[in-house]
């Protein structure tokens, strides 16, 4: 058995704790070991991905036998999503070097044990395991938001946190009377238990899986359960901030997991239970999030309402549910999160520039240089949707796949009324900030190569999506399908046997 | 002995979502503590109530599912871990906003 699979987790497990560890040593020495760890990522993701495009594989933790033992598996799903986080993760540690991250000691072991989490939830195919990486990735996570200190971070982290405990305490609930009813947790034998469900017990275990689709609807801030995430997002410092553009991500990809494999076609009396809630919720907080762009004062909080409004996109994209329409929400995944890191990084850049006083505040600032504002621009038109950037691809695709009916009309006039409102609030944030200039004052500080570096990788990406769509969009069809297919999943997983090597 | 544990969940559950919406801090905390209390119970009443029973094959006629009482021995950590971190911040957002609304805002405003 190759112990590839495990190694995403336990790199930045003992990479957190020997920061730990010497934690009162030089700073510099720290930052080198964290971008190591966090740049040592990509490659193994890249080898996960390739391994993934062969076929499922199965990692039994301890040589426990899957639905006894805990099990990791890395599928394409899981493999992508890892990709996603590892340059994700190397952009945030970059930008952070520059001084973000000494603020306080722990920066860097907080953010290995966050990427611990994140990675954990990714690959682990039992549900109580995705409870505790989810606990994890949210401890680590309160202590990164609230890095740094002040009021403003301490009132969004004690919401953000008294939220999440309740969450949690649902999760635990939810994970209890699956137990309780069906007498096992792993993902792969639930489906198989869920499938052969008798009607007396269907409702109760169909009332977990609702209870669970709160909890992740929680994590992924779908309306109603939203009204956290502007004010947290806009007070974290700007590489947590980046960071936390996945996390979102995660909620989303449980939701995918979850009722697709569990909750999905073969369920029986469930099938498909949380699709039809799940439409209506995604065009709300689409549209709830398009409003909240066009309200925000700072350009943090126009930020953080896009990364609304990209969940309501995807969360839409599941609830039409074929093969074409996850295709594109595995490719708008993508898209949404690098650039929208990208532009909470380049507010970083920006409030730095602007000086204390104006930051990131909509208001005349002192005049800025033009890169920053080319800079901007891509950005902009890149999570806008506009041609030629990937944002644009990704919604003709999700449009395209939308089909006909009145399902189609509402999610043309939806998707494409938020565009339109994230382009208006971009521009004129554009334009406040960029334009009108307040003369009596001057650049703050000047731009930070490194920083800089760090934006242009995520910004990078945008284009490169659209360079290399053609094979991408290849193993995004073949995740798609994979992921319509729960019973190749069921069968790879419980059909690994100890003595039969690595399957 | 089901009835009354189950009553005894409900009054726990309930106590603690009345004082969780008292948007104060400190019985918020106390709140969350006592749904965790109950969730963990919850846990633990998951693998069915029995006395007597050892969690390991071979011991007894019956045995008792094991797999209950490490989820729950998980979830007591985590969730002591939790709270401990949110009377924390509590006590540092009273410090620091000089309130303990859940808000950092008094009534009056």
């Amino acid at each position: 058995m190759s112990h590839l699979p495990v190694l995403p987790i336990l790199l930045p497990m003992f990479m957190g704790a020997l920061l730990l560890l010497i934690a009162r040593t030089r700073l510099r020495m720290k930052r080198n070991l964290s971008l190591l760890a966090t740049l040592l990522q990509v490659p193994l993701a890249m080898l996960l991905m390739l391994s993934a495009s062969e076929g499922i594989s199965v990692y039994a933790l301890g040589d426990w036998r899957p639905p006894f033992g805990i099990v990791l598996v890395v599928d394409r799903l899981a493999a992508l999503m890892l990709m996603v986080t590892a340059v994700l993760a190397l952009a945030a540690v970059l930008y952070a070097r520059r001084g973000d991250d000494a603020l306080g000691r722990n920066f860097h072991a907080l953010f290995q044990f966050q990427l611990m989490g994140i990675n954990g939830a990714f690959l682990t195919g039992d549900l109580f395991n995705l409870f505790v990486f989810f606990e994890i990735l949210l401890i680590s996570s309160y202590a990164l938001l609230l890095h740094g200190a002040g009021p403003g971070r301490l009132r969004a982290g004690l919401h953000y946190v008294l939220l999440n405990l309740a969450g949690s305490a649902l999760f635990l609930i939810a994970v209890g009377t699956l137990y309780g009813v069906l007498g096992t947790l792993n993902m792969a034998d639930l489906a198989l238990r869920v499938a052969a469900l008798d009607g007396a017990d269907a409702p109760l275990v169909g009332a977990a899986g609702m209870l669970l689709l709160v909890v992740f609807a929680l994590k992924a801030a779908v309306f109603p359960l939203y009204f956290w995430l502007p004010r947290a997002y806009a007070a974290a410092t700007p590489p947590v901030a980046a960071l936390f553009a996945i996390m979102t991500k995660v909620g989303v990809y449980a939701i995918l997991r979850v009722y697709l494999l569990i909750f999905g076609e073969n369920a029986g009396l469930l099938a498909n239970m949380a699709l039809d809630w799940l439409w209506p919720l995604a065009l709300l907080t689409l549209v709830l999030g398009a409003i909240g762009t066009l309200a925000a004062s700072t350009l943090n909080v126009l930020i953080a309402y896009l990364v609304v409004v990209s969940v309501g996109t995807l969360l839409a994209g599941i609830a039409i549910g074929t093969e074409d329409a996850l295709v594109a929400v595995l490719y708008y995944l993508i898209h949404s999160t690098w650039i929208s890191a990208a532009l909470f990084l380049l507010a970083g850049l920006l409030a730095r520039a602007r000086g204390p006083r104006h930051s990131t505040r909509l208001i005349a600032g002192p005049p800025l240089p033009l890169l920053l504002g080319a800079l901007f621009f891509v950005a902009g038109i890149s999570i806008a949707g506009l041609p030629p950037l990937s944002g644009f691809i990704g919604k003709l695709m999700l449009l395209q796949a939308a089909g006909g009916g009145s399902s189609a009309a509402w999610l043309f006039a939806v998707v494409l009324t938020g565009g339109f409102c994230a382009l208006l609030a971009l521009s004129r944030a554009g334009s406040t900030l960029f334009w009108r200039r307040d003369e009596t004052t001057t650049v703050a500080e000047p731009l930070d190569r490194v920083r800089l570096l760090a934006v242009l990788m995520l910004l990078l990406g945008s284009p490169l999506l659209v360079l290399v769509a053609a094979p991408l969009l290849e193993y995004l069809q073949a995740t798609a399908q994979q992921l319509l297919d729960p019973a190749g999943y069921v069968r790879q997983v419980l059909g690994t046997r100890l003595d039969g090597g690595d399957l | 002995m089901e009835l009354l544990y189950a009553l005894t969940l409900g009054i726990m559950t309930s106590c603690g979502v009345y004082l969780l919406l008292r948007a104060r801090t400190f019985p918020v905390v106390v709140g969350l503590t006592l749904i965790g209390y109950a969730v963990n119970l919850f846990l633990f009443g998951m693998g069915r109530l029995a006395t007597g029973m050892p969690a390991v094959i071979g011991r007894a006629a019956e045995h008792a599912d094991p797999l209950p009482q490490a989820l729950v021995l998980t979830a007591i950590v985590i969730g002591f871990a939790m709270t401990a971190f949110a009377l924390v911040l509590a006590l540092r957002a009273r410090g620091e906003l000089e309130n303990d609304h859940v808000d950092g805002r008094g009534d009056s405003e």
